[in-house]
């Protein structure tokens, strides 16, 4: 076998359109948006409050807690933190909610493709 | 720190080790790279090597990629010599990976086949988006490779002890020539296997450094800080607190602000990085390429805190920016003062190594941007005769970039890398990134949208650097003796990116195009890997 052609045993365009529109298609992106929409506010919010506090707001960052870790440095830290606590959260989503029905979906259309 | 210890400093590095160092690791990738090209036939094979990569390995491709010399020499730089403001940098460049995971990646994988040209053109009118999406792909790997070779004069100074005009050329056309050897030889594939090994190698060097470093202060990060701030001598406690760099004025805190957007949203707009994702066979393995990046690349970050902060605490910030190449000078000069000539020459090495794979991964990507979208669908309509010409094309079009790439290098070779490549950012966050998330979520979005947001971008962004003060009219501009600037920010993102979501907006509302049953097939396709391209099996 070598590359899959991809225009060779390709669904009608009736069937994209078809697919679109189904109740399960309409779920798998409700699904998608409802998780990825509202976590891009809000790393993004996140973020942009730690640089405009490490921007504006020397004082407060520069205020030490532990020796010379001061609150700046915590907040660069929790950065780290959140970003991978979003990527975990996000990986669980999509292999629990997201995998299956896209397969499932992808299955119908490719239909005897397999 | 005076000038005679400087030049101890250099002495006692032994180049002949170095360059051994550094040839060891081309003979062994350069072996890897003709292996892997015995399998490299078909258009496929060479720019998306297959689609058999697994998820752990193009995530460590991705870093290898992604942790180009900007990070490992300018980040520790910027750190050991501005403190807490270096940091930022580490944190933009990591936390833009989430948009990478949640936006874009299993979608792009799902629509397109080699190029971002793919993805945006999918139901738009092919030609003229393709032509736009091109001239970005290559206007934004033109900064990123500008940054790379600055970088390899930089090293090769520190090394070789070159310092001469003419023997820096001759070393950067040396790495531009090995480079266009591994692309051409190895394709993707071979481009891909030398990523994983310099990924390796640069986070194995780094690590041992870090605990070195650390180690020698009883792992406690504020004895660490401690012992930075007394080398600094005077002042010196503001290593610790934001505003070193960017806190003078109120330009330079918009700057700072402009620079943190650049770097969040550039990311997910890197035609090299994008690419990537097509060398995995299915969306799932996108996702997973994307954790393993994640991890890696904050782990490194973390690596460069440490490092940063032992080499102020070790070398000295004075020390440091004296040094031949400057900031970028750092995390060699820490090598040396911990292991001695045998450290300073195998971290050099890797860095060589990072610069080498850097750009080579760079010039494929535009060279496939060039033959795939250019070449293959805009001159030749897409009726190509057979993929071998498209190929053939583009390994043209890399001896090109190549021979571009090294005539940039030598004379933007002063530059700060991480600055440079923060440019590059700029671009792609302004060119690519919007008219990307548009094409992938706005059912409305169109071709007119499409060319605004696209050209919108990247002139807005061009047009600011140019007369930006990195260009004109500062002590570290690249042209120093002339002042043409009025804009007044470094990093143009903060303007231009916004401005770009506008011209994407606006240039959709002003057409009435839309293609309903194209947008259902890419939804349904994005969403789903349905009839997506699949693994090639040899």
């Amino acid at each position: 076998m070598s590359t899959t052609d991809p225009v060779a045993g390709e669904p009608s365009p009736d069937v994209w359109t078809e697919v679109h529109s189904s109740a399960e298609f309409v779920a798998l992106r409700r699904r998608l948006r409802s998780f990825v929409f509202p976590m891009t506010g809000l790393f993004l919010a996140w973020y942009l409050l730690y640089i405009l506090l490490a921007d504006y707001a020397h004082g407060f960052m520069s205020i030490k807690l532990v020796g010379n870790i001061n609150v700046g440095l915590v907040f660069g830290l929790l950065q780290f933190v959140s970003t991978f606590v979003i990527t975990g959260l996000y990986v669980r989503h999509a292999n629990r909610n997201l995998d299956p029905i896209a397969g499932k979906i992808r299955s119908e259309v490719e239909g005897d493709e397999q | 720190m005076t000038v005679s210890t400087l030049a101890q400093s250099i002495e006692g590095t032994n180049p002949a080790l170095n360059i051994s160092i550094f040839a060891a690791f081309v003979v062994i990738t350069l072996l890897v790279v003709f292996r892997a090209s015995r399998n490299t036939k078909t258009a496929s094979d060479y720019y998306a090597a297959g689609r058999a990569f697994s998820g752990p390995q193009n995530g460590i491709a991705i870093s290898g990629d992604y942790l180009s010399a900007a990070s490992f020499l300018g980040i520790a730089g910027a750190i050991a010599v501005y403190g807490y403001d270096g940091f930022l940098y580490s944190i933009g460049f990591l936390v833009a990976w989430l948009v990478a995971l949640l936006l874009v990646a299993e979608l792009l994988r799902n629509t397109g086949k080699f190029t971002l040209g793919d993805v945006l053109s999918f139901r738009m009118r092919q030609r003229p988006v393709r032509a736009a999406a091109a001239t970005s792909t290559l206007a934004v790997s033109f900064f990123y490779l500008l940054a790379q070779m600055a970088g390899a004069g930089v090293l090769v100074s520190l090394l070789l002890g070159i310092t001469g005009e003419v023997g820096q050329s001759i070393v950067i056309a040396i790495v531009g020539v090995i480079m266009i050897v591994y692309v051409l030889v190895g394709g993707m594939k071979g481009t891909t296997w030398v990523q994983i090994i310099k990924a390796a190698l640069l986070i194995a060097g780094a690590a041992a450094m870090t605990l070195w470093v650390f180690g020698t202060y009883g792992f406690n990060l504020s004895a660490l800080m401690q012992a930075a701030v007394d080398r600094a001598g005077a002042g010196g406690e503001e290593l610790l607190n934001p505003g070193a760099k960017y806190g003078e004025s109120a330009a330079s805190r918009l700057d700072f602000l402009s620079l943190g957007l650049a770097l969040v949203f550039g990311t997910a707009g890197l035609p090299h990085v994008l690419m990537r994702f097509y060398t995995v066979p299915t969306s799932r393995d996108a996702r997973r390429s994307v954790v393993w990046a994640i991890v890696l690349i904050g782990l490194f970050y973390l690596f460069t805190l440490i490092l940063g902060y032992g080499a102020a605490a070790l070398v000295g910030p004075e020390a440091i920016q004296q040094a031949p190449g400057g900031e970028n000078s750092a995390a060699p000069l820490l090598a040396l003062a911990l292991g001695g000539p045998v450290l300073l020459g195998f971290i050099a090495a890797v860095a060589f190594a990072t610069i080498l794979a850097v750009v080579a991964g760079l010039t494929i990507t535009a060279s496939a941007s060039f033959a795939h979208d250019i070449y293959a669908n805009v001159i030749k309509k897409g009726q190509v005769d057979s993929h071998n010409a498209e190929v053939r094309v583009a390994r043209i079009t890399a001896v090109v970039i190549g021979a571009l790439a090294v005539i940039g290098g030598i004379l933007a070779k002063n530059q700060n890398v991480a600055f440079l490549v923060a440019l590059a950012f700029a671009v792609a966050a302004s060119a690519n990134l919007p008219t990307l998330l548009y094409s992938l979520f706005w059912k409305r979005f169109n071709t007119s949208g499409a060319l605004w947001s696209i050209y919108g971008g990247l002139t807005t962004a061009i047009v600011l650097i140019v007369f930006s003060p990195a260009v004109s009219g500062s002590e570290s501009a690249m042209l120093s003796s002339v002042d043409f600037h009025w804009f007044p920010l470094q990093n143009p993102g903060l303007v231009s990116i916004p401005l770009s979501f506008f011209f994407g907006w606006l240039g959709t509302v002003l057409s009435s195009e839309h293609n309903e049953a194209k947008y259902a097939e890419m939804e349904v396709r994005a969403l789903t890997g349905a009839g997506a391209e699949k693994a090639t099996t040899h």
